[in-house]
């Protein structure tokens, strides 16, 4: 009964993963996939030589924790705001996980046309309210303006994950419990902090790991918008290995960098719960 | 659901605001109006924008509701691109997927849940961890794989990677499921004759509905929005999905928003009625899935 699934799995997963690392020691080449010589560490050498690297690694540092903070904060207070009584709330809980569902492309594209530095809608609002005089703003063009700008756009993707998550959590804390603090005199904000939080820990701890690996691995949006431009100011890792492999075509290259940001991901998430598990002890 | 304390709740997160209950639904609807702005603003824009006639759109004074709203946009998307095409491959490939993932993953999640055999442990472990691994670190090696097996601007390639990829979270999500559904239930229909088959199809089958429309929409979901595989693995307009089909409205010098806003609208409508249909389910899978993984 595993069979079907464990195959699927084992040959387009397991198998490929194993693959990667014997790619990143070989010269394999777009064009000429056969020609294959082993390289040994050339690959890794010569990618932690240059600069391009350090940037992608910087810029992936800030994306991943940058992102993962804002969405955890927005969307705990959105949990908070979700599982409170008001009218349609089965209605408004659907509608504000319609981003999390949306393809990144169409994100992506409606976030262009609105940032979109002459026609777009962001900058004539702007402009109306008189915040903006003189040139447009280049919101994607700009040094300083594109890395922010695009991960403005993924934490409002990924807000309602986080809320859905810790929602689904709040509702898990027995009612008997929140009563028992208001009798003692405990008020809105203690019962929170003491009770409220610590019952949905292990949910939020889960969410943010599950978070940092899929927001570090993202790179659709980046991709589409500015494909990591202007000047390498938002190229990330991941972001670093496709442009490596199929813009240059050195796939033995393109794996090294796929090595790493899978390395650097698993170190991440072993210190992740080495710290979860020994707060938990403490 | 727990009603009785939700008031609390919303003090906890604004503390300045006054106990008495006359009070308390005010600036709570104020952020959720923010909230519904926030999110559907994008959506809602480009809906307009798809309507707006290409001259209002390049007019230098726009303006936020079109003159002459009209339909032609939609129009030219079809007669001149091949958007109709992209539509189609993503359609039969993303009903392929939702069709051998739910089988697989039932079948999975149902052995796992109940069944106690050497190494279960290990390979439900397996199955998570293989969620995990970064999809660029698979990207050029799967790239070589298809190539080898003749699958590149394919849609059978498309739909295989796309299988493997949400196999793991579907049989979590399923495992689950079968988790909440009583054993006993299983027994009585076995003490009163039913073949093992027969328990699964007459028993589970009907029991585990929430779990396959949750795994289902999880993969439809996947295979509908991902976009690096799709443009890595397809060359020709005879495999390429709407993700990469809309990224190429998106030009060197001009971008074509007609095409983009109106192709987006129709991108957004499978996910809108398929997300609204099973967003309670797939909910709930994905809090419960979390928290036990």
């Amino acid at each position: 009964m595993l069979s079907p699934a464990l195959v699927i799995l084992a040959g387009f997963i397991l198998y490929p993963a194993v693959n990667a690392i014997y790619v990143s020691l070989t010269d394999t080449n777009l064009l000429n996939l056969s020609a294959q010589q082993f390289v040994g560490l050339d690959n890794f050498i010569y990618m932690f030589g240059r600069q391009d690297f350090r940037d992608s690694l910087r810029n992936s540092a800030v994306w991943t924790f940058g992102n993962v903070t804002f969405q955890l904060v927005i969307g705990m207070i959105g949990a908070l705001i979700l599982n409170a009584r008001f009218r349609g709330r089965g209605l408004i809980r659907g509608v504000v996980l319609l981003p999390w569902a949306t393809p990144s492309v169409l994100v992506a594209l409606m976030w262009l046309w609105i940032l979109d530095p002459n026609l777009g809608l962001l900058n004539h609002l702007l402009r109306a309210v008189g915040l903006e005089q003189g040139k447009p703003i280049a919101w994607l063009a700009d040094q300083h303006l594109a890395l922010p700008t695009l991960m403005a756009i993924d934490i409002w993707q990924g807000i309602p994950f986080f809320a859905v998550m810790i929602l689904a959590a709040l509702q898990g804390v027995p009612t008997e419990l929140l009563e028992s603090a208001k009798v003692d005199g405990a008020n809105a904000w203690q019962t929170y902090w003491r009770v409220v939080l610590p019952l949905i820990m292990p949910t939020v701890l889960i969410t943010v790991i599950l978070r940092l690996i899929w927001t570090a691995n993202y790179f659709d949006l980046i991709l589409v918008l500015t494909n990591g431009g202007p000047a390498n100011a938002t190229l990330t890792l991941p972001l670093n290995s496709y442009i490596t492999s199929y813009k240059g075509g050195d796939f033995g290259g393109g794996a090294a960098l796929g090595v790493v940001q899978a390395v650097l991901l698993a170190v991440l998430v072993a210190f992740y719960m080495r710290q979860v598990r020994r707060s938990e002890i403490a | 659901m727990t009603t009785s304390t939700a008031p609390m709740r919303v003090e906890a997160q604004a503390p300045a605001v006054p106990r008495r209950s006359g009070m308390r639904w005010r600036p709570i609807y104020l952020l959720i109006l923010a909230w519904i702005v926030g999110v559907l603003g994008p959506y809602i824009w480009m809906a307009i924008t798809s309507v707006t006639p290409l001259s209002e759109l390049h007019a230098t004074q726009t303006t936020i509701i079109p003159s002459n709203p009209s339909f032609r946009a939609y129009g030219r998307l079809i007669t001149q691109t091949g958007f109709l095409r992209n539509i189609a491959n993503s359609a039969i490939v993303a009903v392929t997927v939702v069709v051998i993932v739910v089988f697989c993953s039932l079948l999975a999640g149902t052995a796992l849940s109940r069944y106690r055999f050497r190494g279960r442990r290990a390979v439900l472990y397996a199955i998570l961890l293989l969620q995990l691994f970064p999809s660029i670190l698979l990207l050029v090696p799967l790239y070589i794989e298809l190539k080898n097996l003749h699958l590149l601007d394919n849609l059978v390639g498309l739909i295989l990677v796309y299988s493997a990829f949400s196999m793991s979270f579907s049989t979590w999500l399923m495992k689950g499921f079968v988790d909440q559904i009583p054993g006993e239930i299983e027994e009585a229909a076995l003490i009163d004759g039913c073949s093992k088959f027969q328990s699964f199809v007459y028993i589970m089958l009907p029991l585990s509905k929430p779990g396959i429309a949750a795994a289902g929409t999880y993969a439809f979901i996947y295979s509908w929005n991902e976009f690096i595989f799709a443009l890595t693995f397809t060359s020709s307009n005879t495999a390429k999905t709407v993700p990469v089909g809309l990224s190429q409205f998106i030009g060197e010098n001009i971008i074509r928003w007609d095409f983009l806003t109106s192709g987006g609208v129709i991108a957004a409508i499978p996910i809108l009625i398929g997300f609204m249909f099973a967003q309670r389910g797939l909910i709930a899978g994905l809090a419960s899935g979390a928290v036990k993984g």
